[in-house]
């Protein structure tokens, strides 16, 4: 099947537009910008401050200037410098077109987990509550199923929720789900993968595309 | 040039503007963007019982993390401590205590603090656990979080350059936090990597006006004094 990271992440760039300005989180969503059509032009926003954030240098990083996680980036023609207030208002405003995020977990209902997993890990929420409030178009990455086989789909998070009702897609290398008012469609399955094999994966209901 | 205006001062004058049991805010984004000299600065004063706010827990040996590893800082409110383990260490034997907030309600409520506000409602993190107790505001129909606004008593902020009257400008993703921070407290401290004379800053290009600014000081060196995490993977 491949690394799952990558399909999941080649799947993901199909969702970003020509024009879109587009925020990536940190882990898979990372991945995402080697695998754009390189004839579409997109505005990459950076919550620490960047609107046209470009790859990462080959050499010669510059220490005050990194994405969210902390990377060396380059800055394209067109972009601008600003501080963090300015940054989370074009957010929570709704400017931001599309915001691929990774996920722990998804409910049927497009609640998001992806801030804490108690007792374990307690990264923190970073900017992931506004950019889930504020994009208009919030996609989730995740891995299908945790490491022990239980799915990251459920009828309810037992996670806590980083926002309610925010996932529109959830792209795993598994399927492509959308998140609709009457709740789960499975949209597409992957290449190597069965409908039995999303069913058995998969721990919330869902209807079944026309399309597929 | 001495002058009435003149805030340019030496690391021994602002290590006694730190005490301990002080609210301490500090700019900067994961590392980037914290004074590292002030940070030093901050360490060797041994000042203790710290209750920090900023936007993260920087790394290990980045930013504010240097300081919170030794296990001196009392509270810390920040959006995520992910990239220092130390600082979950800290956490979880019940030695650090941690308030997270989403990145940017953080920022706006250092910002509410620093331009005379109290506070402000939000949608955001309501009904999570980051609403913690935080009063809920019903306005018609909605239901809304009140943030309250943030004072510290000191502020550390990094500047790429300050005239000698505190006049700010920043460094591309440096700037993050800091403008924010630089007026949200009872004193601020700027370390700047280029000190010059008032007048040369162009106006229009000052981020921060330097009546927020109390004290100045020189980075002691040029741009950032630790190694990247990928720089040592590299090397």
């Amino acid at each position: 099947m491949g690394d799952a990271r990558q399909i999941i992440a080649r799947r993901a760039a199909l969702e970003v537009k020509d024009g879109m300005m587009v925020n990536l989180g940190i882990g898979i969503p990372s991945l995402v910008p080697d695998y754009l059509d390189p004839s579409i032009n997109v505005f990459f926003q950076a919550e620490n401050g960047i609107l046209g954030m470009g790859p990462t240098p080959l050499q010669n990083a510059d220490g005050n200037l990194s994405n969210a996680a902390g990377l060396p980036v380059t800055i394209l023609p067109g972009a601008s410098y600003f501080d963090s207030g300015i940054a989370f208002g074009m957010i929570r405003r709704g400017f931001i077109d599309v915001s691929i995020l990774g996920a722990l977990q998804v409910c049927s209902k497009g609640n998001l987990a992806n801030w804490i997993v108690p007792g374990k890990r307690v990264p923190g929420v970073g900017g992931a509550m506004e950019l889930a409030y504020g994009a208009k178009n919030l996609i989730a990455l995740m891995t299908h199923c945790e490491k022990d086989g239980s799915p990251k789909i459920v009828k309810e998070c037992s996670l806590p929720i980083t926002t309610f009702a925010c996932v529109k897609k959830i792209i795993t290398e598994m399927a492509v789900f959308s998140i609709h008012e009457d709740g789960l469609w499975l949209d597409e399955i992957m290449d190597g993968c069965t409908l039995a094999d999303i069913e058995d994966a998969t721990g919330a209901d869902y209807k079944i595309s026309t399309s597929l | 040039m001495q002058h009435h205006f003149n805030k340019v001062t030496d690391y021994d004058t602002i290590s006694k503007l730190f005490f301990d049991g002080m609210t301490l805010l500090f700019g900067g984004f994961g590392g980037v963007g914290t004074p590292p000299s002030i940070i030093d600065c901050l360490i060797d004063t041994g000042v203790k019982d710290v209750h920090l706010i900023g936007n993260d827990a920087g790394f290990p040996w980045i930013g504010i993390g240097k300081f919170i590893s030794l296990g001196r800082a009392e509270s810390l409110v920040a959006s995520h401590i992910g990239s220092n383990p130390m600082a979950g260490d800290l956490m979880n034997q019940g030695k650090l205590k941690v308030e997270f907030s989403p990145q940017g309600i953080l920022v706006e409520r250092i910002r509410s603090g620093g331009v005379g506000l109290n506070g402000f409602l939000t949608e955001i993190g309501k009904g999570t656990q980051l609403a913690y107790d935080k009063p809920l505001i019903n306005i018609g129909d909605k239901t809304f979080l009140y943030e309250a606004p943030i004072i510290g008593d000191v502020a550390i902020v990094y500047a790429k350059k300050a005239d000698t009257f505190g006049n700010l400008i920043f460094d591309k993703t440096a700037r993050n936090t800091n403008p924010y921070v630089a007026m949200a407290s009872k004193v601020t401290i700027v370390e700047a990597e280029e000190i010059v004379e008032m007048g040369e800053l162009n106006p229009e290009e000052i981020i921060v006006p330097g009546i927020y600014v109390k004290h100045i000081v020189a980075s002691k060196e040029k741009g950032y004094n630790w190694k990247w995490k990928w720089e040592m993977q590299d090397k």
